[in-house]
């Protein structure tokens, strides 16, 4: 029998096909055998742990280019594999935002070293501004999959309209994916509009700010037949219109980010603008509703939608403030711990359906047999920790979770065959 | 000291204040520390205006010193009554009142919220006990009893006598 | 309790004690000359980045009756500051040696994370639209002063209410304290949920009116037509204006009050705000001796009022 690259001895292999007892052999960047007894050049242990395809995020912001005193591609995809990730979608709301072939380009060179897949998505307008489309067919010849203005929605009914119309004429399979927030409706608000609103005197996003363009591109995708996937569902009323749609036989996807499972408004009662993000915190009942939402199916993924800001930006007043928080490395212990979903129900969730959705199937979240590539994650389901801000690779420190008791952590991370995270280290 | 110490005490000090005052009752106001020193004040100005009854009604007023302290900062103070005091004090005989005389510092922060309501004549002290410890340059003008204690004992003041206690430690 | 911030950090109790310390300040500020010693040698800071004359003059003048010393950073002013972070800003004059940091920000919060950043007392002196508590404390003072008590009063407060500190930390206050309290708006000027708030609400005026002790005028912004929030200030009058016709429906203990500055002919008929019952300028002089009964609690008194309120 001949010696792997690295084994993986002990664990559980988990995947979409079923869970069973095995070892993993890995040589050249691919499974090169799943059994008993393996032996290799080097050895990760993974007594007690499940060996599962690396997580797949379809929602990042790593900021680069132009925003680097934030994050990294490179610190984003180290805290990425710390998390499990071996593949990330990176967000163009950069500066400039990535609109064209050039900074496509340069963000999947700023990824080749990086420590998981870097797979830029690329705004659906040019400069993000709702006006023009971007060149769709040129950016997804240089591979790019998933369109979004991330970071606003797309105000223009009928430029969406055409947006998706002129998706579906592409010869590869593109989803526009979508921040759904008319801004007509968001009046200047800060948090969601509601009983803890209207108490601190924080002007109030109302559901229906995101509700109002679910449903509008619901009824576009309908038209067009247009692949759709919505980003970050944070209402109750986003979740039991997308059920509907399913239930129709829509196409549409959604993902869900963590802090939605399980932070509400009442955190911003602090005045601490780690709170604020968009869509923003909102009350218990859409908190139950999202949790429901994603145990059912109706959402498909959980997208971290891991937003860094210096802490500068952060302590500055409130409503000044922008919006967004940490995600990448405690995604995957809040879902085990937060809502109770199984460790297969959470790999569902953070590995084959974004991949399936971002479509990287072939190289991530796919079943662990021999000749797939070896992008992998080994978790400890039980371990007892405790969320320290400081404990990050992140350049960033908005953590949402400080403090926090989890349980269930993401011991090793093995991208293209390399252990990139070692108990919890990084490597590189 | 009994009631009825107290009583031949505040008769005696208001000949006292009468004698020393000869021919400028008029002039004088009786203002009482908050709160030991009301009570006593009110006592006094009774007393004066029986002996001598063309002088009523006497001037008469009360006045909180807290703000005043010198130990504010030092330990929690907070004013307990508000002072009242009628009649701009310019030129006016002032005979302040209060139950004990310690440290006098109580009597120096007195002096200074006085100048706040004018600029008397003068300003003589009467006091029903003075316990000594004295740690500034005051001195009483008029005195009910003489009562030497230890620094740690508390000494209590009313009309209905004088108690002497242990500081409760 | 080692800052005011809001008066649900106050309490009934605590409201109460600085009512009742007031009244030694009323005092005091009648005197010929209007000055203790009592915070000698303390330096209060006023960082007002919302322009305010009237609430910083008043704090102003409450420290210097104290005989503290006093700083004046006027951010609104200012254009130096106008780029440095709060916290750089904060933390700059508090170097310098400062008890007492008096903060006005159009944010709501601010002063609720500048206590993270410095050691000095700090005193809310307007955050955003959330709350005023030395505003609500002058006017719980003024009903006492006027009616005798606040408990048992109904009062109405009429007007912006969405947009009002003021409103937030009156109903705070004045439930608090035991009143009935009554909001009286259009629905767009009102809080989107209030089923937490100890109010009743009603878009009719003349019904409310003769029922209550107390009507409180919000100052209507004329910003506020530009957001559609109502469609002329005319027609805010004529629903909600306390006109002189309106007035005659009151009881006639009833007194009329405002934070101000007023907006005679909008929220508040020209007539009315120089009758005998709108004590306006009584809320004014009796903010000067609450503000002196705040700062000598926090920076002179070494009470605590709330010591199981940490920090805030």
């Amino acid at each position: 029998m001949a010696d792997h690259d690295l084994v993986i001895v002990g664990g559980t292999v988990v995947d979409a096909n079923g869970s069973r007892r095995a070892d993993v052999g890995i040589t050249d960047g691919v499974i090169t055998a799943v059994g008993e007894g393996l032996t290799g050049g080097r050895t990760l242990e993974a007594d007690g742990c499940v060996v599962g395809p690396g997580l797949v995020d379809l929602h990042a912001h790593l900021r680069e280019p132009g925003q680097e005193e934030a994050e990294t591609v490179e610190t984003g995809a180290r805290a990425a594999a710390r998390g499990g990730f071996t593949a990330v979608v990176a967000m163009p709301n950069t500066t400039p935002a990535i609109d064209s072939a050039g900074i496509v380009r340069e963000v999947q060179a700023l990824g080749r070293d990086a420590l998981c897949a870097v797979h830029p998505a690329a705004a659906l307008t040019v400069g993000r501004k709702g006006e023009q489309l971007t060149p769709m067919a040129e950016l997804a010849e240089l591979g790019v999959r998933l369109f979004t203005d991330d970071g606003n929605g797309v105000q223009d009914d009928g430029l969406m309209r055409r947006a998706m119309e002129y998706a579906t004429g592409l010869p590869q399979d593109v989803v526009l994916a979508q921040h759904c927030e008319v801004e007509d409706l968001m009046a200047g608000g800060h948090m969601h509009e509601g009983a803890w609103s209207s108490r601190l005197g924080i002007p109030g996003i109302p559901a229906a700010a995101e509700e109002v363009m679910v449903a509008r591109d619901l009824a576009l995708a309908r038209l067009t037949g247009a692949r759709v996937h919505f980003q970050h569902m944070s209402t109750a009323g986003s979740v039991e219109l997308i059920r509907q749609a399913k239930a129709a036989g829509a196409r549409a996807t959604a993902e869900v980010a963590p802090h939605h499972l399980t932070l509400t408004d009442a955190e911003v009662g602090s005045f601490d603008p780690v709170f604020k993000v968009n869509p923003p915190l909102r009350e218990q009942s859409d908190v139950d509703a999202v949790r429901a939402g994603l145990r059912d199916g109706t959402l498909d993924a959980v997208g971290t939608d891991h937003a860094p800001h210096t802490q500068e930006d952060k302590e500055k007043p409130f409503d000044s403030a922008p919006p967004g928080m940490l995600g990448l490395e405690y995604a995957l212990a809040i879902v085990l711990t937060e809502v109770g979903l199984s460790i297969e129900q959470a790999l569902a969730v953070l590995s084959w359906q974004p991949a399936a959705i971002a479509r990287l199937s072939d190289e991530h979240g796919g079943p662990i047999t021999e000749g797939r590539p070896a992008n992998l994650c080994v978790i400890d389901p039980t371990v007892e920790w405790t969320v320290d801000p400081a404990d990050t690779a992140s350049r960033s420190r908005n953590n949402p979770y400080a403090g926090r008791p989890l349980t269930g952590r993401v011991r090793h991370t093995v991208y293209r065959g390399e252990p990139v995270v070692i108990d919890t280290e990084a490597q590189r | 000291m009994d009631r009825e110490d107290i009583h031949r005490a505040l008769r005696r000090m208001a000949h006292e204040i009468i004698e020393r005052n000869e021919g400028r009752l008029s002039e004088v106001v009786v203002i009482g520390l908050q709160t030991g020193g009301a009570p006593m004040a009110e006592a006094l100005v009774a007393a004066l205006e029986e002996i001598d009854e063309s002088a009523a009604p006497i001037d008469r007023g009360t006045i909180d010193v807290a703000l005043y302290r010198d130990d504010i900062g030092l330990r929690p103070v907070m004013p307990e009554e508000v002072t009242a005091i009628p009649v701009d004090l310019t030129e006016r005989i002032v005979v302040l009142v209060d139950d004990v005389l310690f440290t006098g510092r109580t009597i120096r922060a007195a002096l200074d919220a006085l100048t706040d309501f004018g600029r008397p004549r003068s300003v003589q002290l009467a006091v029903i006990v003075d316990r000594g410890h004295r740690e500034l340059p005051i001195r009483p003008d008029y005195v009910g009893k003489n009562l030497p204690t230890r620094r740690d004992e508390v000494v209590d003041v009313s009309i209905d006598g004088v108690e002497l206690g242990e500081m409760v430690k | 309790m080692k800052h005011l911030l809001s008066i649900e950090d106050l309490g009934a109790d605590g409201i109460d004690e600085i009512l009742q310390l007031t009244d030694t300040f009323v005092e005091v500020s009648a005197r010929p000359i209007a000055r203790v010693p009592a915070l000698r040698g303390k330096t209060v800071a006023f960082c007002f980045y919302e322009d305010s004359t009237r609430t910083r003059v008043s704090f102003e003048t409450a420290a210097k009756r104290l005989s503290a010393d006093t700083v004046n950073f006027s951010i609104a002013a200012s254009s130096v500051n106008k780029g440095e972070s709060v916290r750089d800003t904060v933390e700059t004059i508090c170097a310098m040696g400062v008890d007492g940091l008096v903060v006005r920000h159009q944010s709501s919060g601010v002063p609720w994370q500048i206590t993270r950043w410095v050691d000095a007392t700090v005193i809310n002196a307007g955050d955003g639209w959330h709350e005023h508590p030395t505003q609500a404390l002058l006017d719980a003072y003024t009903i006492r002063q006027e009616l005798g008590s606040v408990e048992g009063r109904h009062i109405a407060i009429v007007g912006d209410v969405k947009h009002s500190r003021v409103a937030r930390s009156n109903v705070a206050a004045f439930t608090a304290l035991g009143a009935q309290v009554t909001l009286v708006a259009p629905p767009t000027l009102l809080p989107h949920r209030m089923d937490d708030w100890p109010v009743e609400v009603s878009h009719d005026l003349d019904g409310v009116l003769p029922k209550v002790d107390v009507v409180y005028l919000l100052r209507m912004q004329k910003e506020r037509m530009t957001e559609s929030l109502v469609p002329t200030l005319r027609e805010y009058t004529a629903g909600y204006g306390l006109t002189r016709r309106r007035v005659d429906l009151l009881a006639d203990d009833a007194v009329v009050m405002h934070p101000g500055p007023m907006n005679r002919g909008v929220e508040i008929a020209a007539e009315v705000a120089d009758l005998p019952r709108a004590v306006v300028t009584n809320q004014v002089r009796n903010g000067v001796a609450v503000r002196m009964a705040v700062l000598y609690l926090l920076l002179g008194s070494g009470v605590d009022l709330k010591p199981e309120v940490v920090g805030g």
